[in-house]
């Protein structure tokens, strides 16, 4: 028989228990729809975290002021005390040989105006090598200048989003913003980052150098002179980092004057693990989407090898007619393997457009990141005909081997 | 293959025998030595009662076993070398069944019952379903050729059963019991069916333990214990 004949036979066998071969086929819907669903928010998810390493770096580490004892005894967070200074950033400049960049930082919350405009945003006052280490490039104007970072002169970069809020379709350089109650004069803009990896606008904020933001927005009554909140630093080679990051700990516990077995006052934060760690937990969310998904496609397999054992039993006559008028045991084979094949086939079209409709709508209503593509459409479409094809085999076989005496002889 | 112009024929059997379970304490000797042969064109009814070897000896004519011992000639064509991919294929172009119970698919019509055959010797779909027609229009069906088996009499049914049959110009028309399910005279129409394919030049077996409906053969072989012999006059008489 011609391919075309065998999935005709099949066809109308299908239809003639069309109730059972729809039921059958749930099975493989369910699966297929599974799958894509599955597949589909671990890809997206995979996607996000991309994108985050992409935007933070993987040379970089952050130093913060640890927490630890307060007044009275009590635990405070990290980074609420002072512990860092210019001075611990230059020596991790100077003496930390695989360090790149180094800068220190601080930052705040402020409200930006600009005429009748303004903005709710943070800022940030950073040294030179901040805009290396964040990969931050200026789209308009100059930028700060090296004598802006003396602290006298009040030049401010706007991120996109503010930008946009004071100034519409203007670059806005050299206007006169207030931040809070101070002028800055506007010397560049950022160019956009867009979303960051924790669905934050990287770009709603400005920058300005960090000694004017001691002077001029600081408003901590506790900060000792010279003081940063955060040292950011930038490595020469990522694989450099954990040997680096032991170097800047040295360094800073002898600062510091900690003795050996004291707790630090600092604590240096390398994102690259932390993602590194989300990428493990993603992958095994990944693997455990995956299993779920295999199974429900092996329930729907069991099912059809079911219903086509069912089958073969109940069309034994049929076998034997078959094979007396010149169906061979090849051909015999064929009709079942295709009849299985065709019920997970339509499953799988029909499992298919429910599982892209799904993905679609847990992406839209469940807030999960998902990534539709034609691959994960070609892999389940693969899915279906391997199941059919895995499942259907026994019974087809089975039919196969039939002996076309006993066959007729049944009643 | 006969050498020179000698007619080969449609059957030939030197000692075939069939044995079941051999070597067990089950062990059955269903078939003994048979010899037979029988020409193109001829009307040979096998009668015999049940348990007497004749199902066997039409399995092995019909090529769906094989045998113990002997040889089996279908259509100058040695049965007992061949595997079952090759003895479906024999039976797809040498051998027409025609069962008691009729064996017609429910599900589709008199056209595509008859028509099934074709499909197995990859025959395109348009010629198939025109030489189904052609097949039901020569055994009187013409006109019901789109209805299914449960739209039509029993004796209708074995007709389309006898196109199928048909439909592929086997050499041979291996009928088993084919009136034991028609009443008498639907029966009658059905053996003066067979006739008629006999004087187109169709070879009939026609395998019954009716005396009556055997009589209507030309020749009369009667299977008894596994033995098979011609009819003596005694029995066609009894």
């Amino acid at each position: 028989m011609t391919l075309l004949d065998i999935l005709r036979t099949a066809f109308f066998a299908l239809r003639g228990n069309w109730m059972r071969s729809a039921l059958t086929s749930l099975g493989v819907i369910i699966g297929i729809a599974a799958v894509i669903v599955m597949v589909s928010i671990g890809q997206g998810t995979q996607a996000e975290i991309d994108k985050m390493v992409s935007g933070l770096g993987s040379q970089r580490l952050d130093i913060g002021g640890a927490g630890g004892m307060g007044p009275g005894g009590a635990r405070v967070a990290q980074g609420s005390r002072w512990s860092l200074n210019d001075g611990d950033v230059e020596a991790i400049r100077n003496e930390v040989p695989t360090v790149q960049y180094a800068s220190g930082s601080l930052r705040g919350n402020t409200q930006v105006v600009f005429a009748e405009n303004n903005a709710s945003t943070s800022w940030q006052g950073v040294q030179d090598d901040w805009f290396a280490i964040n990969d931050w490039q200026i789209a308009d104007g100059a930028g700060f200048q090296a004598n802006d970072y003396a602290g006298s002169a009040k030049p401010v970069i706007l991120g996109e989003t503010v930008r946009k809020t004071l100034f519409g379709e203007d670059s806005g350089i050299g206007q006169t913003v207030r931040l809070g109650r101070v002028p800055f004069t506007v010397v560049g803009t950022l160019k956009p980052k867009g979303q960051g990896g924790f669905g934050q606008d990287q770009d709603d904020m400005v920058v300005v150098p960090l000694e004017t933001a001691r002077r001029r927005l600081s408003n901590s009554q506790s900060m000792p002179p010279g003081a940063v909140q955060q040292i950011s630093v930038g490595i020469d080679d990522a694989r450099n980092l954990g040997s680096a990051q032991g170097e800047i700990e040295a360094l800073l516990r002898q600062r510091h004057k900690i003795e050996p077995g004291a707790e630090d006052d600092f604590a240096v934060r390398n994102i690259s693990q932390i993602v590194a760690t989300r990428t493990a937990t993603t992958n095994l969310m990944s693997k455990l989407l995956g299993a779920v998904a295999g199974i429900c496609l092996i329930i729907g397999g069991i099912g059809i090898m079911n219903i086509m054992l069912v089958s073969v039993t109940e069309r034994i006559r049929e076998i034997g007619l078959r094979m007396a008028v010149g169906a061979g045991p090849r051909d015999v084979r064929r009709q079942f393997l295709a009849e299985a094949m065709l019920i997970s086939l339509i499953g799988g079209v029909i499992g298919i457009a429910i599982g892209v409709v799904g993905a679609l709508v847990v992406g839209k209503i469940g807030d999960l990141p998902v990534q539709l593509n034609a691959q994960v459409v070609m892999l389940a479409a693969a899915f279906s005909i391997g199941t059919g094809l895995f499942f259907g085999y026994y019974p087809a076989r089975k039919a196969s081997l039939l002996d076309p005496i006993e066959a007729l002889r049944q009643q | 293959m006969a050498a020179g112009s000698a007619p080969v024929p449609v059957i030939r059997t030197q000692g075939l025998g069939k044995v079941y379970s051999a070597g067990t304490e089950a062990e059955v000797v269903a078939l003994k030595a048979v010899d037979l042969v029988i020409d193109r064109g001829e009307f040979v009814a096998i009668m015999g009662p049940s348990g007497s070897g004749k199902s066997t000896l039409m399995n092995l004519i019909g090529c769906l076993d094989t045998p113990s011992s002997g040889k089996y000639f279908c259509d100058g064509v040695d049965v007992s070398t061949l595997d079952k991919e090759a003895l479906a294929g024999l039976r797809r172009d040498k051998i027409g069944f025609v069962f008691q119970g009729f064996h017609l698919l429910p599900r589709m019509d008199a056209t595509d019952n008859v028509a099934m055959p074709l499909g197995y010797a990859r025959i395109p779909h348009a010629e198939r379903r025109e030489r189904a027609r052609a097949a039901l229009v020569s055994v009187g069906l013409g006109e019901r050729a789109g209805h299914r088996p449960n739209e039509l009499s029993g004796g209708q049914q074995q007709r389309v059963a006898i196109a199928r049959a048909l439909v592929n110009s086997p050499p041979i028309l291996l009928a088993d019991e084919p009136t034991g399910a028609l009443d008498s005279k639907t029966g009658e129409e059905i053996l003066a069916l067979f006739k008629r394919l006999r004087d187109d030049g169709h070879t009939v077996i026609l395998i019954t333990h009716d005396a009556h409906v055997a009589a209507h053969a030309d020749r009369t072989y009667v299977m008894h214990d596994g033995d098979l012999h011609p009819q003596t006059d005694a029995e066609a008489a009894a």
